[in-house]
């Protein structure tokens, strides 16, 4: 349409070239090679790198995994046991406060000698006694307790046997060593072969392990009281670190202002990140419980210990998020006249959700595996009972890891490698969530 | 009110132009009715009376980013229903000053605006204005088009939305296509009013961020630098759009091209480093210049 005349000034008159001994063209080329050296130098190292890392973590899944797969199976044996009257309930009258209190062990004994009638000496039958799990005499009890009828009949049960035979059966017991180095003799693992040869030994799943709290016994023992501790303390920390932490960043990020105030949180904020978790622990003895008397070992006061730890982790993945949400989105939105809140609400923070939700997930994966703040507030504590609340002692996976693998009992190792597989999978499984999320809301754009 | 000739005769004012410029004549201004304030020159004061006439009249604007000054005295009326061009080299202060008048500045840190921009004889910056009712009343069109992550339709539907200016479902629908109708837009997206804005040509996307702006129907739209990540086809279909919102809307635009000035704009205002240096009709800017820097900058020896 138009037709200007884009007329050039006086032109800029080219100035003298810079002369080189060589031509340019030489010198870049003789270059070139070390250039492109350094850039193979580098791919080098971190292909090195690489591999480094991914055998380590080989190296770890093989230990873990290979110390903690046997423990998902539990050597168990048969058992006919005789359930006399004048043992159990010597009125007959069938009431159960006299049947519960009842001495179960006395017929568990009994079927265990009745396997091996020629065993007759003192010493002996103390070493045969022992084949067998105390948790069989727990489970009889039940048994009776569902259906007393059976009172005076035999019944079939599959007991565990106990752990030493349990961790013969799967090999971590070598019979090549010394009869005094090992925790099981010579005489009880050829009454195990017997039993074995006999069809009365069988290895079944472990559900156990999922089903029950913690026990002084490991075969008797589960991780299922350190889950549901676990479960209680992260949403205890989701609840309270996410919407604060959310609510701190928008705020920090979007509508402070920038002074000499923010600048001290900014930076206290990003220190509080780098605090020793054992520091936590200390804060939350001092405020939770000696302070505001919070029960002990309950994972209200874990959760919240945790949340005081996690909130930097997610308050500076959120600003970082937020903060890369480009200011094109800002203005379209308060160019139409949306408030500073609605632009925030509207647009910023669901476009800075996967961000923020990455940031969520990693200080929560933080939490679960943390340890050392809840020791300071007794959630370390030998509880057997499956915690059912928020204010229920409990402990928490990582704890128990680290009780049990602190405990002389080899099978509670076996256990402890188990529990971490168990919280290794937790943690897969968030990022898992973590990676959907992210892609979910991505798809937004 | 203006006459529709202005429109037809732009074109022919520009072909004309040259050889006004070889003649060295003044052409006559199209817009005759204007009063004395919207005629060519070089800044001095100008009338503090003259808001009267003006849709925007802005006095003594200063705009410091931190201790660094954008702008400097600035003094520009903008007449209701014309469309006025902001141009100038980088760096001038244009898209500076075209944030002014709907307060976008007040959101960068460390910005400060002393003087006054007056909306229909008010002070925008007065203590009385809220920004978010300004912002509603002068919408604004970005560099790069910048739709929400949303669908075609809740695009536009967003700030009749947050303004609740639809009662129902019904008035919105209404406005959103009738939005998209004047921005030219909705022939080729009537299918894909579901679609994500962002699938959008980038050219469709700039029409779709004008189509937002006037369904919270403004008074005033800005506009700065729609068409320059556009390429020529594109930028032709916003610029025949301008010509045609200009019947309703006060229309601002901030501009690269002098071309596009030129098509588009009844007023010219020249920026330099910081300083309003003339403003006045179009066709005298572009033909008969009174200050060197502007005379350079149109002829294409600068910037």
């Amino acid at each position: 349409m138009s037709n200007f005349d884009i007329t050039v000034g006086p032109g800029t008159q080219a100035k003298e070239r810079p002369v080189y001994s060589r031509g340019a063209r030489e010198v870049i080329t003789a270059g070139l090679v070390k250039r492109y050296a350094a850039e193979k130098r580098f791919r080098m190292f971190g292909m090195a790198g690489i591999a480094f890392a991914l055998l380590c973590l080989f190296t770890l899944f093989a230990t873990v995994v290979g110390s903690g797969y046997t423990a998902f199976w539990q050597t168990m044996i048969k058992l006919d046991v005789t359930l006399y009257s004048q043992d159990i309930d010597p009125d007959g009258n069938r009431d159960r406060e006299v049947i519960s209190t009842a001495n179960f062990r006395m017929p568990v004994r009994q079927a265990v000698f009745a396997l091996f009638p020629e065993v007759k000496g003192r010493q002996e039958k103390r070493l045969l006694k022992k084949i067998i799990s105390p948790g069989a005499a727990f489970q009889i009890r039940k048994i009776v307790l569902d259906d007393p009828s059976l009172i005076g009949s035999k019944i079939r049960i599959l007991a565990p046997v106990s752990d030493d035979l349990d961790q013969f059966n799967k090999g971590h017991i070598s019979a090549e060593v010394p009869e005094s180095d090992r925790r099981v003799s010579d005489m009880q693992i050829a009454w195990f072969e017997r039993l074995k040869q006999r069809g009365l030994i069988e290895t079944t799943f472990n559900w156990t392990l999922f089903t029950e709290g913690d026990s002084r016994e490991p075969e008797l023992a589960g991780i299922l009281g350190a889950l549901s501790g676990s479960f209680y303390t992260m949403v205890v920390t989701l609840l309270l670190s996410w919407p604060l932490a959310v609510g701190a960043a928008i705020y920090l990020e979007e509508f402070a202002p920038k002074n000499r105030w923010t600048e001290i949180i900014e930076v206290n904020i990003n220190n509080l990140a780098a605090v020793p978790s054992i520091v936590f622990g200390l804060l939350g003895l001092a405020v939770f419980l000696n302070f505001f008397g919070l029960p002990r070992s309950a994972p209200v006061a874990g959760g919240m210990v945790l949340a005081l730890m996690t909130l930097p982790t997610i308050i500076i993945a959120s600003r970082a998020s937020l903060k890369s949400i480009p200011p094109s989105i800002r203005e379209a939105a308060l160019g139409l006249g949306a408030t500073p809140l609605q632009v925030v609400f509207h647009y910023v923070l669901p476009l800075a959700m996967p961000g923020v939700l990455t940031g969520t997930i990693i200080g929560m994966a933080q939490a679960l595996g943390e340890t050392a703040p809840l020791l300071m507030i007794g959630m370390v504590a030998f509880i057997v009972d499956i915690p059912g609340g928020f204010t229920d002692p409990a402990t928490v996976m990582p704890v128990q890891v680290y009780l049990w693998s602190d405990a002389p009992e080899r099978a509670f190792i076996e256990r402890a490698s188990a529990a971490i597989l168990v919280l290794l999978g937790f943690l897969v499984m968030m990022n898992a969530a973590a990676v959907y999320l992210r892609r979910k809301f991505e798809k937004n754009w | 009110m203006l006459d529709d000739h202005t429109h037809e005769d732009t074109g022919d004012s520009i072909e004309n132009r040259r050889n006004t410029m070889t003649l060295l004549a003044l052409k006559t201004p199209v817009q005759g009715k204007l009063t004395d304030n919207f005629k060519s020159q070089v800044p001095g004061k100008l009338d503090p009376m003259a808001w009267a006439d003006a849709k925007i009249s802005c006095r003594g604007v200063n705009v410091f980013y931190g201790n660094k000054q954008a702008l400097q005295d600035v003094e520009l009326d903008i007449p209701e229903k014309h469309v006025t061009s902001l141009i100038g080299p980088s760096g001038c202060g244009k898209s500076t000053f075209i944030r002014c008048l709907n307060r976008m500045n007040d959101v960068i840190e460390g910005c400060r605006v002393e003087g006054k921009v007056m909306l229909d004889g008010e002070n925008v910056y007065g203590s009385g204005v809220d920004p978010v009712l300004l912002r509603a009343r002068i919408g604004m069109v970005f560099q790069k088009p910048n739709p929400f992550p949303k669908s075609v339709y809740d695009n536009v539907a967003y700030g009749p939305r947050i303004h609740g200016l639809a009662k129902n479902k019904d008035e919105l629908d209404e406005i959103v296509f009738r939005s998209l109708e004047n921005a030219g837009l909705l022939g080729e997206v009537r299918d894909r009013l579901k679609a994500p804005g962002t699938s959008l040509s980038g050219g469709q996307q700039q029409r779709l961020c004008i189509a937002r702006a006037i369904a919270v129907e403004p008074e005033v739209i800005l506009m700065d630098e729609p068409c320059s990540a556009l390429d020529p086809i594109a930028t032709a279909k916003i610029e025949e759009l301008i010509e045609r919102l200009r019947e309703t809307y006060t229309i601002v635009i901030v501009t690269h091209s002098m071309q596009q000035a030129a098509r588009v704009s009844q007023r010219t205002a020249y920026f330099h480093i910081g300083h309003l240096v003339e403003q006045g009709d179009t066709d005298m800017i572009f033909t008969g210049p009174r200050d060197k820097r502007t005379r350079d900058y149109v002829m294409g020896r600068i910037g």
